[in-house]
C-alpha cells in the first residue's frame, strides 16, 4: 500500500476508534449513542436475514425509476426552454418556481392524490428530479458560446445537425452537472417520501430508518444511515466519476 | 454563369452593402454603401480602428449577418446565408473541445457531400500537415498552445477547400513571436492553395505584410476611405524596412481620416 492509502486508511480507522472510545466512556446511554460494534452487529444481522438487501433493492428500484423518468421529462424540456422563448416564459417560469419547493412538500399532495401507493412515492421523486434537471440543461445550453454554432454554420451545419453535433456536446459539462444535481434531489426526495409514507408494497431504507426510531433502536438508525451514505458514494463513483474523468481529459476542465 | 465550380478561387463582389442598426436615438450606419471587387486569388486586408464595421462586413460576406441593403456576389452569384465556398477563421479559434484535433478538421469535411471516409481522412491529414500539426492529430484541443489552436482553425477552414477565406483578426490574441511564424505560414499556404482572402485586422503593419491591397476603413458611417496597393515581393518579412514605409503611409492616412472625422463630429 502506498503512503497515501495508508494515511486515508488510518484516518478512517482513527475515526472509528474515537467513536468506540467515546461510546465506552459511558457518558451517554447506548440507547442514544450506540458503539460502532453495536452498529456493526446490527448491519451483520440485517444483512444475514435479508432485510437490508430487500430494503436496498426496493429503494434503488424506486430511486432509479423516478430518476430516469425525471431525466426523461427534465432534459428534453430543458432543451425546449433554451430553444424557444415561449416555452421559457411559460414552462420555464413554472420550473423555476417548483424547483424552489423542497420536494418533501410534495408528499401531502401525493398522498391525497395517489394514496399510500408506489405511485405516490414515484411522483415525489419525479417532482424532485425533473425541475432541477430542466433548469440545469437549460442553463447548460444557454452557456454554450455562440461562436461554436456560428463556426458550425460556416461549415455547412444547420438546424438539427447543429443541435446534435454542436450545442448538445458543447453543453455536456453542464448537462452532467445537472444530472448529478438531479440525482441528489431524487435521492433526498425519495428518503423524505419513504420516511413519511408508510406503504405495504415494499419497505425501503427510509422505512427501516423510520422503524428504527419507533423502536428506539439507535444501532439500526445509525446503521441504515451509513448504508444510505454508502449508496450515495457508490452512485457518485460509478455513475458520475467516469463522465467527469472524460470531461476533465477532453475539455481540460477542473470539475 | 458557373455558380458552383468548386476548387477554384472565386471573385468576390460587394455592391452597395449597407447595414443599419436601430439604436435608442435614431439609427446607426454600421456600413454605408460599401462596394468592393476582389479578383480571384487576391489577398485583401481590411484595416481600421475597432468599431468601424469591418467585422460586420466580414460577417455579411460570411452570410452570418444580413445586410440591410446591397449584395454580396461570389463569382457573380448572390450569396444566400453561410456556405462552404466561404470559410471563416475567427479571432478565437472556436475549436470544439469535445473533438480531438483531427475530428475538428473533419467536422466541415463530414458535411461535404461526395467524400468517402478515407478521402476525408486523407484531406484532413493533408491540411494538418500543411499547418505543421500532423503529429497532434490525436491531441485534445486544450493541450494546444494559442498559436497551435489557430493553426488547427486554419486547417479546419481550409479543409473543405473553400473558394474564399475570410479571416477576422485571427492573430490578434497571439504573442508577437507566434504571430510572426503565422505570417510566414499564411503567405506560404496562400501561395500553395491560391485562395481569395479577405483579412480583417486593426494592425496596419500586419495588413501591409499580408495584403496585395490594403483597404482603409473608418466608422460613422463605416466606409472604405482609401486603398493602398502593396507591391512588395513575397514572402514578406513583418520587420522589413520597405514594409515599414508602406505601413507608415497607411498610418498617416488613418490619422488624417480620424481627425477629419472628429472635426466633423464636433
Amino acid at each position: 500500500m502506498t503512503r497515501h492509502r495508508w494515511l486515508v486508511f488510518s484516518y478512517f480507522a482513527a475515526l472509528v476508534a474515537l467513536w468506540e472510545a467515546l461510546a465506552r466512556l459511558g457518558l451517554w446511554s447506548p440507547l442514544v449513542f450506540p458503539s460502532p460494534m453495536a452498529v456493526g452487529a446490527y448491519l451483520v444481522h440485517a444483512l444475514a436475514d435479508g432485510t437490508l438487501a430487500d430494503a436496498t433493492r426496493v429503494t434503488c428500484r424506486r430511486l432509479f425509476s423516478g430518476y430516469i423518468l425525471g431525466l426523461m421529462f427534465g432534459a428534453p424540456a430543458g432543451l425546449l426552454t433554451a430553444r424557444f422563448k415561449i416555452v421559457q416564459d411559460t414552462l420555464g417560469v413554472i420550473a423555476l418556481g417548483l424547483q424552489t419547493l423542497p420536494s418533501v412538500c410534495w408528499v401531502p399532495l401525493a398522498l391525497l392524490w395517489f394514496g399510500q401507493t408506489e405511485t405516490a412515492m414515484l411522483f415525489v421523486v419525479v417532482m424532485g428530479t425533473t425541475w432541477s434537471v430542466l433548469i440545469a440543461v437549460d442553463a447548460g445550453v444557454r452557456n454554450v458560446p455562440p461562436i461554436f454554432a456560428r463556426a458550425a454554420r460556416t461549415m455547412g451545419s444547420r438546424g438539427l445537425h447543429t443541435w446534435l453535433k454542436v450545442i448538445l456536446p458543447a453543453a455536456l459539462p453542464h448537462v452532467v452537472a445537472g444530472m448529478k444535481q438531479g440525482w441528489a434531489f431524487a435521492w433526498r426526495s425519495l428518503m423524505a417520501a419513504e420516511i413519511y409514507v408508510t406503504i405495504l408494497t415494499g419497505f425501503g431504507l427510509g422505512h427501516l430508518l423510520h422503524y428504527g426510531r419507533e423502536l428506539q433502536a439507535m444501532d439500526q438508525v445509525v446503521g441504515v444511515m451509513l448504508v444510505i451514505i454508502l449508496i450515495g458514494l457508490l452512485v457518485d463513483k460509478l455513475l458520475f466519476s467516469p463522465w467527469e474523468r472524460y470531461l476533465r481529459r477532453r475539455w481540460g476542465l477542473a470539475l | 454563369m458557373i455558380c458552383d465550380s468548386e476548387e477554384v478561387a472565386a471573385k468576390l463582389t460587394l455592391q452597395g452593402v449597407t447595414k443599419t442598426y436601430r439604436a435608442a436615438r435614431g439609427s446607426v450606419d454600421a456600413l454605408r454603401e460599401v462596394s468592393l471587387q476582389i479578383t480571384e486569388g487576391q489577398f485583401v486586408c481590411l484595416v481600421g480602428p475597432s468599431g468601424c464595421g469591418k467585422t460586420t462586413l466580414l460577417n455579411i460576406v460570411a452570410g452570418l449577418d444580413e445586410p440591410t441593403g446591397g449584395n454580396v456576389l461570389v463569382d457573380g452569384c448572390p450569396i444566400a446565408g453561410p456556405g462552404r465556398d466561404r470559410m471563416v477563421m475567427f479571432q478565437e479559434p472556436a475549436l470544439f473541445p469535445w473533438l480531438n484535433v483531427l475530428d475538428n478538421v473533419l467536422f466541415g469535411l463530414r458535411l461535404k457531400p461526395n467524400l468517402g471516409r478515407r478521402e476525408r481522412r486523407e484531406v484532413a491529414e493533408f491540411y494538418l500537415q500543411l499547418v505543421g500539426l500532423q503529429k497532434f492529430a490525436r491531441a485534445d484541443v486544450h493541450e494546444l498552445s494559442g498559436g497551435m489552436k489557430q493553426r488547427v482553425a486554419l486547417a479546419r477552414a481550409l479543409a473543405p477547400n473553400p473558394r474564399v477565406l475570410l479571416m477576422d483578426e485571427p492573430f490578434a490574441a497571439l504573442d508577437a513571436l507566434t504571430r510572426e511564424q503565422l505570417y510566414g505560414d499564411i503567405q506560404r499556404i496562400w501561395k500553395e492553395r491560391r485562395k481569395t482572402i479577405l483579412f480583417v485586422t486593426h494592425n496596419i503593419r500586419e495588413a501591409a505584410c499580408l495584403g496585395d491591397r490594403v483597404l482603409l476603413f473608418s466608422a460613422h458611417p463605416g466606409q472604405i476611405r482609401e486603398e493602398f496597393l502593396i507591391e512588395l515581393p513575397r514572402p514578406r518579412d513583418i520587420n522589413s524596412v520597405h514594409l515599414a514605409e508602406h505601413s507608415a503611409r497607411i498610418t498617416r492616412a488613418l490619422k488624417r481620416h480620424l481627425t477629419t472625422e472628429t472635426e466633423a463630429a464636433a
